[in-house]
């Protein structure tokens, strides 16, 4: 019966420096089945799959392939015998078209292009398994969700059996996430392994018949998803009984694995706004995008002191304009910004960085950093011109020296050294030393535009954890986010864009995933938007707890 | 989290050794291929190398002649430098230079009757803003229009040679100079004293020297800071507050200002007049010293030290072993070409 199964891992060891990632781990893996690979952050999921993917060579432990003793040492290895990844960072050349991706680097690739031909046969095995993609449109052009699709389609181009995703919903909307969950189970159907690495137990409940918990390296868990619970399975995750942990250390745990027994840490916090002045109001704004076509049409909302405000939207929907204008790099049509009772519609990224407005950029490596400067030089990029860091016109690099090293220790950001490249961080590091720089300085207002996108979940609860401290010492903060479980967990309000308006603005409270999620569909909207601005928002059905629904 | 340890100041010796080596690599795989030129044409490389080094080096004056020759290399050098670290690849050191040499050598005309102690001041002040203007234009149009300032300063030289040669040939042409290509001469006055008989050594190589010196200082100014930032990338300069297009065109103005004090140094310490072949080739050798030099001050000096030697040494060597020149520009073109390959090599691997 062994002999049937396409992947059997057997006693699986893999350590690194100071860490057994994996321990012993035996994993069946069933043709026909998605199967859940659970577990908290550096439990060791993406380990043992890269060891699968032969990226990783396991210091002990041995993979069967269909009754098969094999040794993968590459990942073309891994191809070749019929397994699949897609990773959490995606792999694709941005100028070619979707089947130039698909078959580069392809062995039976000939000399001689046939791009049509191949068009067709993308085309083909897209439609078997029913990935809404055009096989010629450019990389470059296409959404998150669909290059991944894009990936999908790559391994079953290549005649994948088994096919392995890392953590796939982390950059998807709930629409793509669903559209997803419909894809695998189509590939489930038609008789493919699929392997769905998750930190969040609806998803795993939703989309799995078989889920693995990894604890710290170890197998601790193995059942039918029928079979099991979503309390069971954060049980198993966390391996302690959940009422132990103490209160915020537990809504924390819960908000990270997605659990809905509480509610939502945000609801806990309860700002004094009233009377509380807006920090930031922005009225009636409109801006263009670089095709000078409206982005946003007249925005309205305000953040008080103290208050986080979550900005939902499907990408695209006129955010990042939004935020642009706000930091002074594009201006509005028409509106205003208003930053501490004083007219900031027209600053420069100069006056906003001078008023101590803080940004934290969503494009680290374009944006937030210079790869190539020193951890030192970095830390001043926004600082530089000012007293201590410089003095009559001159650079004081004992004073920078100092000022890093203390933004080192502060934010834990692990490195030799000042002296370093910025690019020799890992990326939570790196997102660590802007928020170190960001925050240096107690901004009164904190623009965060998808903070901890490609960050692994430890690093993004790091993230997590200093921007409701910076909320709490009073300062607003408006997160813009692609992940509705980092904007309910974190916002005090919610508010969803959608074709550059804005669709609703709720109290956390009131926001139901069901409702965000129409909102930012832009479906039935209209009735919504109006209801919701023109009131005061009443309680038309009893607020629902986000996670709730989800369960539900 | 452990608590970073304060680093002593000691001299990183390894970055410094990793700065240095490729630089060094590609003389000494220049002066190799030059030797197997002179042995596969017939001639001893030991014997035409010693003449070499004792053309640059042999004598307090050749010495001091190799300096002469240091001079507009290392000014026009960091000038590149400058601009290249922000990203505004100048190319047009040659004509920014003659700019330079018009303008104070226009205040030198003009101001025929003054004491030199104004006018020499004057003139230098004059060679600055001239070459600043002429590099302003490629940085105006490149921040207002985006126009490709490789391209712009590099037609700037050519309007800038032929202005010269109009020059030279038609309303400042010296009458008593039998009809060559050259102005008269600027009053004796004027005319920088030398330091050395024989040699041509005077005050221009020490202002290279003391430019040498601000360079370093502004590498560590707030200005320098800004201008390597946008030289790193536009898009966080402009996030981090920084005026990307002000900054262009700061250094635009800077890169040719220093790029005009070498026409001053060859009008007042060397030709004492306009010559139309004032700065031949310099521009694109300015590009090369730069390079190999690391773009860093202190590498420059040694670089520009080390072209200058090729040049007089080379000139020695044709005099004395017999050998063409041309072996000489054969090692400057090798040099060139490893220092180019190089930059590609290297790209990316370094900070
Ligand atoms: N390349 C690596 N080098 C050193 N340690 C690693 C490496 N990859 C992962 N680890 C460590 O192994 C453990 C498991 O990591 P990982 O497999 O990425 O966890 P998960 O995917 O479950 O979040 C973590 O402690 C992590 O720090
Ligand atoms: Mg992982």
């Amino acid at each position: 019966m062994n002999e049937q199964l396409p992947v059997r891992l057997v006693g699986i060891t893999k350590r690194f420096p100071g860490v057994t990632a994996n321990g012993a781990v035996d994993l069946d893996l069933r043709a026909g089945e998605v199967h859940g690979l659970l577990g908290e952050n550096g439990a060791g999921k993406s380990t043992l799959m890269n060891v699968l993917f032969g990226l990783y060579a396991p210091d002990e432990g041995q993979i069967v392939i269909n009754g098969q003793p094999v040794t993968i040492d590459s990942p073309a290895r891994a191809i070749a015998l019929g397994i699949g990844m897609v990773h959490q960072h995606f792999r694709l050349v941005r100028p070619f078209t979707v089947t130039e991706n698909i078959i580069l680097g392809m062995p039976t690739t000939p000399a001689m292009l046939d791009l049509k031909a191949a068009s067709r046969r993308v085309a083909q095995v897209a439609q078997q398994y029913g990935i809404r993609v055009d096989p010629d449109a450019r990389i470059e052009t296409l959404s998150v969700g669909q290059q991944q699709r894009v990936e999908i389609l790559n391994s079953l181009y290549r005649q994948a059996t088994v096919l392995i995703l890392d953590e796939p919903t982390a950059v998807l909307t709930p629409q793509e996430a669903e559209e997803l969950a419909v894809t695998l189970r189509g590939m489930a159907a038609q008789g493919k392994t699929v392997v769905f690495i998750s930190h969040k137990l609806e998803e795993v409940m939703g989309v799995t018949d078989r889920v693995t918990v990894l604890r710290q390296g170890r197998k601790v868990f193995e059942a039918m998803t029928a079979a099991t619970s979503k309390s069971e399975l954060a049980r198993e995750m966390i391996g302690r009984k959940l009422e132990d942990l103490k209160r915020e250390q537990r809504t924390f745990v819960l908000s990270l694995a997605g659990v809905g027994e509480d509610s939502p840490p945000a609801a806990a916090h309860q700002p004094d706004k009233k009377g509380a002045t807006a920090v930031l109001r922005v009225h009636d704004l409109c801006v263009n995008d670089d095709r000078d076509l409206p982005a946003c049409r007249g925005i309205s909302f305000d953040i008080a002191a103290g208050e986080t405000v979550g900005v939902a939207g499907v990408d695209g929907n006129g955010q990042r304009e939004l935020v642009e204008v706000i930091v002074g790099q594009r201006r509005a049509t028409s509106g205003t910004i208003t930053f501490q009772g004083q007219d900031a519609t027209t600053w420069t990224p100069r006056q906003v960085i001078d008023h101590n407005i803080a940004v934290i950029t969503d494009d680290r490596h374009g944006e937030g950093l210079v790869l190539g400067f020193n951890l030192a030089r970095n830390a001043v990029l926004k600082l530089f011109r000012r007293q201590p860091f410089a003095r009559r016109s001159m650079l004081q690099p004992d004073v920078i020296d100092d000022f890093t090293r203390r933004l080192i220790d502060d934010y834990s950001i692990s490195t030799p050294g000042t002296q370093v490249a910025a690019g020799k961080l890992s990326g939570g590091n790196q997102q660590k030393l802007i928020l170190a720089r960001e925050l240096s300085q107690s901004p009164a207002l904190i623009i965060a535009n998808k903070p901890t996108r490609g960050l692994d979940i430890g690093a993004a609860a790091y993230v997590h954890q200093k921007l409701t401290g910076e909320r709490d010492r009073g300062a607003a903060v408006l997160l813009i986010s692609a992940d509705l479980d980092e904007l309910f967990a974190l916002s005090d309000r919610l508010i969803v864009m959608y074709g550059g308006q804005l669709m609703g603005d709720m109290p956390i409270g009131e926001a139901t995933l069901e409702k965000v999620g129409l909102m930012m569909a832009g479906t039935a909207a209209e009735n919504l938007a109006a209801h919701l601005s023109q009131q005061p928002p009443e309680q038309t059905q009893p607020a629902v707890e986000w996670n709730e629904v989800r369960n539900g | 989290m452990t608590a970073i340890p304060k680093p002593t100041k000691t001299i990183d010796w390894r970055g410094l050794a990793a700065r240095i080596w490729p630089a060094a690599l590609a003389v000494g795989l220049a002066l190799l291929f030059g030797a197997l030129l002179l042995l596969a044409s017939g001639r001893n490389p030991i014997e035409a190398y010693t003449a070499l080094l004792q053309g640059a080096f042999g004598s307090p004056a050749r010495l001091a002649e190799t300096f002469v020759k240091m001079t507009p290399f290392l000014i026009l050098a960091i000038s590149v430098s400058v601009s290249f670290r922000c990203g505004f690849w100048n190319i047009g050191a040659e004509g920014q230079l003659i700019l330079g040499a018009i303008a104070s050598f226009s205040v030198a005309l003009l101001l025929k009757s003054w004491p030199a102690v104004v006018v020499l001041p004057l003139s230098l002040l004059a060679s600055v803003v001239g070459g600043a203007l002429w590099s302003g234009i490629a940085g105006v149009l490149k921040a207002r229009f985006n126009a490709n300032e490789v391209i712009t300063t590099s037609m700037l030289n050519f309007i800038a040679v032929y202005l010269l040669a109009y020059i030279v040939n038609g309303p400042l042409k010296d009458p008593e100079g039998f009809n060559f290509p050259q102005s008269s001469l600027i009053a004796e006055a004027f005319q920088l004293p030398r330091f050395l008989a024989g040699s041509r050594l005077n005050i221009a190589f020490l202002v290279a020297l003391v430019l040498v010196v601000v360079a370093l200082l502004f590498w560590r100014s707030t200005l320098g800071f800004r201008t390597e930032i946008v030289g790193a990338s536009r898009r966080v300069a402009t996030h981090v507050g920084l005026n990307v297009n002000r900054t262009v065109i700061l250094v635009a103005l800077i890169t040719g200002g220093v790029a005009g004090i070498a026409g001053w140094g060859e009008i007042f310490g060397i030709h004492y007049r306009l010559i139309d072949a004032i700065a031949v080739g310099m521009g694109s050798l300015a590009v090369v010293v730069a390079l190999l030099g690391d773009l860093h001050p202190l590498g420059m000096v040694v670089s520009a030290f080390l072209f200058a030697a090729l040049v007089v040494g080379g000139n020695a060597m044709e005099r004395g072993a017999g050998v063409p020149f041309a072996l000489v520009d054969v090692i400057q073109g090798s040099i060139i070409l490893l220092v180019l390959a190089r930059a590609y090599i290297f790209r990316g691997r370094r900070s």
